[in-house]
């Protein structure tokens, strides 16, 4: 379906001017139409990436919503599948004890990650963007987590939490099981998760300061500002795409946030999170398609308001 | 001596007056960040102090003692757990996939960099976005999917997509593709556009433009990508852990979960096991440092 506009637009590109940024400018361009090999190369080159995205992707997606409005055990055939309109939205909103404590979580693993990780990591950023020895050093140190699995980063972080073996119940003398225990593991979980987000907020503030104008802060620094208030007035502003970016980055990660959890205890007993509720409504004892899709709905309906704006953001910087 | 490397070299391009003393307020940001530094690599540092303790020392004078060094729990996590099985697994996923993932991105990339129609924003919305969705509110149609797949058995005893390495590596290269494209195309767009005009006076077809003009001069974008990608792929868990069931067929991140039951009792040798999934991943860490820090800030940034 998508190859034939592009096949269109084919015909379209003798007649583009060029005006992409890069070039002098108004160069006229000699009516050139690309040979038929040319096209037959450009369309399979954009036609099997998109195939296996929007067939692995973008289908199963559109799939998930439409599975939300039926009863299916998944296992029979195609045919057997009932339209049931919304029960299953309200099923999971008033029959499905587990899904307040799971957008709790998520809420909190969000707000977690937004007021004290992303902040904690660009407020480093800002100490390790000026010229100081080693700075090398502690960049490394804090962005180290951020090359492991979030799998991993759950077994490593039990050989603190665990109960009889752990060091922190050793070095505090109590005997909280700080992964089982509900009141008290989705802190436990989040200063682990929060471990690893605050070196990768902290790269991306690195990058986005660096390209940060010199003669800005030259200029308030001659003005009498304050570094605080240079920063806050002037470079924070000025790095507004990447603010969304991290902002995107945050949403998505505490979103998505799965890996932890189900490696600790499958998402059970105070660690509830749609992603882990979606994955045990299909793969565990009772598979419940057309409840787990619309649980998956939920999700893919907030994940895509915050892609939305993160792909208006970057696209206007595309065409800047 | 990798560190110290790395530290001289801000010393080595800045001209000796930089060194004025040190002002009280910069001996207070050494401590805190050194604090930090120290709090954040203890939890690693930690694992590796466990791993490298014998169990029956631990049991007895605790964690916070001192001694019962042995490499005991590396050979047994090795041998119980299959590690240079579960390895090997995830090579024939990730490397096949990163392969696939960097040629079919650059071809949309190309594309979508070298001709400027009205469909290319749409083009690249759609694979960017892909990168970004929930894989778990993809999960049931796919799992439908990759079960009604039929394989020939010379290349997957399931004979199904499902329970594949196949299947792992389509699913990682539809996820992954995304970020390269996205990646891929700003790092075209600012390639000059007379290459083209030059290659297209001397007849080049578009293949070769791509091939030829085009991806050498891609190559720090596809080091910088490729290091980060081998590393997503090789930690990635999720997909393994659900469109896999042969315990042996398991890459090494998603088959550390497997083996719980077995290290339950034995925090020693969890380390142990932990350790061993992250050498590859810190090896890449160190070696490929800047690499992997390009990568992660080009997706953010315009390189």
């Amino acid at each position: 379906m998508s190859d034939l506009p592009l096949i269109q637009a084919d015909r379209a590109v003798p007649s583009r001017a060029a005006t992409t940024t890069f070039t002098g400018g108004g160069r006229r361009r000699r009516l050139r139409l690309l040979s038929r090999t040319d096209r037959v190369v450009i369309t399979l080159m954009v036609l099997v990436p998109l195939l296996i995205v929007v067939g692995l992707v973008w289908l199963p997606a559109l799939a998930t919503v439409a599975l939300s409005g039926t009863s299916w055990d998944g296992i029979g055939p195609l045919s057997e599948i009932e339209w049931v309109g919304g029960r299953n939205y309200s099923d999971v909103i008033h029959n499905y004890p587990p899904f307040v404590p799971a957008i709790q979580n998520n809420l909190l693993w969000l707000a977690a990650l937004f007021v004290v990780a992303t902040p904690l990591g660009m407020f480093l950023a800002v100490l390790l963007d000026k010229e100081i020895r080693g700075s090398r050093f502690y960049q490394t140190a804090l962005y180290l987590p951020v090359v492991l699995s979030l799998a991993l980063i759950g077994f490593v972080w039990q050989l603190i939490y665990s109960r009889d073996q752990g060091l922190l119940n050793a070095v505090l003398g109590t005997s909280t099981d700080w992964y089982g225990d509900p009141d008290v593991n989705i802190w436990a979980v989040l200063v682990a998760a929060g471990w690893r987000h605050v070196g990768y907020i902290m790269l991306l503030y690195l990058a986005g300061l660096k390209g940060v104008d010199p003669s800005l802060r030259e200029a308030a620094s001659v003005d009498g500002a304050t570094e605080t208030s240079t920063f806050f007035r002037v470079v924070f502003p000025v790095m507004r795409p990447i603010n969304i970016i991290v902002l995107v980055v945050t949403v998505i990660e505490s979103l998505r946030a799965f890996d932890l959890v189900w490696v600790i205890n499958k998402g059970r007993n105070g660690l509830e999170l749609i992603s882990a509720l979606v994955t045990s409504n299909v793969v565990g004892e009772a598979s419940r398609i057309g409840f787990g899709s619309a649980l998956a709905t939920i999700m893919l309906a907030i994940s895509l308001i915050f892609i939305t704006a993160y792909l208006a953001v970057v696209m206007r910087e595309d065409r800047r | 001596m990798n560190t110290a490397t790395l530290t001289r070299e801000p010393a080595a391009d800045k001209p000796a007056p930089r060194r004025a003393p040190l002002r009280p307020a910069r001996v207070v940001l050494h401590l805190f960040l050194g604090a930090i530094a120290i709090g954040w690599l203890f939890p690693i540092f930690w694992a590796v102090l466990t791993s490298l303790r014998s169990y029956d020392y631990t049991a007895i004078h605790g964690y916070v003692s001192f001694g019962g060094w042995t490499f005991d729990n590396y050979v047994t996590a090795w041998q119980s757990a299959e590690f240079g099985k579960h390895l090997l697994n995830s090579v024939y996923i990730t490397v096949p996939a990163v392969l696939l993932t960097l040629f079919l991105a650059s071809c949309v990339a190309f594309v979508i960099a070298r001709f400027s129609w009205k469909l290319n924003i749409v083009l690249l919305g759609l694979f960017t976005a892909a990168n970004l969705l929930p894989q778990q509110a993809l999960l049931i149609p796919l799992f439908r999917i990759f079960t009604e797949v039929p394989l020939p058995e010379f290349m997957s005893d399931s004979e199904l997509l499902y329970d594949s390495y196949w299947g792992l590596i389509l699913i990682n290269v539809a996820f992954q593709c995304g970020f390269c494209v996205f990646v891929l195309s700003n790092y075209m767009k600012a390639l000059p556009r007379e290459l083209y005009e030059a290659a297209m006076v001397d007849g080049a077809s578009i293949w070769r433009q791509y091939w030829q003009v085009t991806m050498p001069l891609c190559r720090p974008a596809l080091a910088a990508l490729a290091t980060l990608e081998v590393t997503w792929i090789y930690n990635e868990f999720f997909w393994a852990t659900v469109l896999m069931r042969t315990g042996d067929k398991f890459p090494v991140t998603s088959s550390l979960n497997n083996l719980r039951g077995e290290f339950f009792t034995d925090n020693n040798l969890v380390s142990a096991g932990s350790v061993l999934v992250a050498i590859p991943t810190l090896v890449v860490f160190f070696l490929l440092q800047k690499q992997f820090v390009r990568g992660l800030t080009l997706g953010a940034s315009k390189g």
